[in-house]
């Protein structure tokens, strides 16, 4: 129990480098996008969001894949943390692609785009899945349900994005796209460092609420032993 | 082969019940209609064709929920489940009887639905709006089916399934009503895709919602 919170602060000193470095280069290092100046600059947070969004949906369900399959003790709680991360990672994609949109489309809100309408899908999936949690006594038939239902959302992801683009097809004739120009060297590197620091940050954070959730259920055992 | 003879039983024990009872399908038929009607007075007069057939979507996927609210009640309220769950078959074999009897029920209602709708918006139904709709019901009932047997097990109940349902049928309806309005079979394609990867993940998974 001891030896994982010991790494928890290292963890989090090295998100906090990382993402410093990450904003230092997106301000100095990346050179700015020919087309869209300065407010492209908000792609190096708003995508590796996205894309950390999807990593602790995907590492949800595979822990949920291990409480179903192995019965692995622990697992459904470290499910249940990693998609709670990813539904804020997700409302923070959401904010962003907002703001992304405002700037470049003039609009708060863009159907065709498809990434954000697919997170709209996704956080209003995972939002029900708090529901069904929360309205399930503690036990292992909510584990079961909470595993069975995250399942569902790593398949929801990739349908949902085929489903989206079909859309796109009568309901929107013209599609923006937000792919610029090629990214140059410069730029690439500076997204992928943004994106290890958007990933350590949602591991330090998962760490944390995770061994606080640990400790949650440590005091209520002994308070159900003492009482 | 006793796989699908207990299929078959768990699925005839809901049609005789519906049978003897009718506690849901009149209720679905009298709410398709209804839906129809109110949808009429939300159309503006020089409303497109295609609009009406995004509203009859709206209406197969309120009456699917509809139906599938009811859809463990019975088991609920005379507490079966326990029974069918130590009975000696498969766990899945529950999951799929119950999708075949609301397939059942939700087909019927649109045999009433669809000439409800031809007779009142005249939008020109074909066959590719047939195949939508058959394709769309199989997907709605595996995967309403497990959904519903997941809120029979919580306190919210009846006001947690349209939540739970509703994000994962956002992928049928794009593909129904694409297969209504647009040309093309992929949407039909993609329907039977939708059905085909959720089927899988439903049957093999229904045994965790009902075991501990």
């Amino acid at each position: 129990m001891s030896s994982p919170n010991s790494r928890v602060p290292a963890l989090a000193a090295l998100a906090l480098v990382a993402m410093a470095a990450a904003v230092a280069m997106v301000a100095f290092f990346a050179p700015e996008d020919a087309d869209q100046g300065l407010s492209q600059k908000i792609f190096y947070f708003h995508v590796p969001i996205a894309l950390t969004a999807y990593a602790c949906f995907g590492w949800g369900a595979w822990k949920a894949l291990r409480h179903l399959w192995k019965r692995e003790p622990g697992a459904d709680l470290e499910s249940y943390v990693a998609i709670h991360q990813g539904v804020i990672f997700g409302a923070l994609t959401l904010v962003t692609g907002s703001i992304w949109a405002k700037i470049s489309w003039g609009v708060w809100w863009a159907w065709s785009s498809n990434q954000l309408v697919l997170f709209l899908v996704l956080f209003l999936f995972y939002a029900a899945y708090f529901m069904l949690r929360f309205s399930v006594e503690p036990g292992p038939r909510r584990a079961n349900l909470s595993a069975v239902y995250a399942l569902f959302g790593v398949a929801l992801i990739p349908v949902s994005f085929l489903a989206i683009r079909l859309a796109n097809d009568f309901i929107h004739p013209t599609v923006f796209t937000s792919n610029g120009p090629q990214m140059s060297g410069r730029m690439f590197a500076t997204f992928c460092v943004s994106w290890a620091a958007m990933l350590l940050l949602a591991g330090a954070l998962y760490h944390v609420e995770l061994a606080g959730k640990r400790l949650d259920s440590r005091l209520r055992e002994l308070r159900e032993l003492l009482a | 082969m006793s796989y699908l003879a207990d299929v078959a039983t768990l699925a005839r024990k809901d049609l005789r019940l519906e049978l003897r009872a009718r506690d849901t399908l009149p209720a679905m038929l009298l709410f398709v209609v209804s839906t129809l009607v109110v949808f009429h007075f939300t159309l503006p007069r020089d409303a497109s064709r295609l609009a009406a057939f995004g509203l009859l979507w709206v209406a197969l996927v309120f009456t699917a929920l509809l139906g599938l609210t009811r859809c463990f009640a019975a088991e609920r309220e005379q507490d079966v489940m326990d029974g069918l769950v130590l009975a000696p078959s498969d766990r899945s074999a529950i999951w799929l009887g119950k999708a075949i009897s609301m397939l059942a029920f939700l087909v019927a209602a649109e045999t009433v639905a669809l000439p409800a709708f031809a007779l009142f918006f005249d939008p020109g139904i074909d066959g590719r709006t047939i195949a939508g709709v058959a394709l769309a019901d199989l997907g709605i009932c595996a995967v309403g089916t497990l959904l519903a047997g997941m809120a029979a097990a919580s306190r919210a109940r009846e006001l947690l399934l349209p939540l739970l349902f509703l994000p994962l049928a956002i992928p049928i309806v794009i593909g129904g009503v694409g297969a209504s309005v647009a040309g093309g079979s992929r949407y039909v394609e993609f329907l039977a895709l939708y059905d085909a990867i959720f089927a899988i993940i439903c049957w093999a998974s229904f045994e965790y919602v009902v075991t501990e």
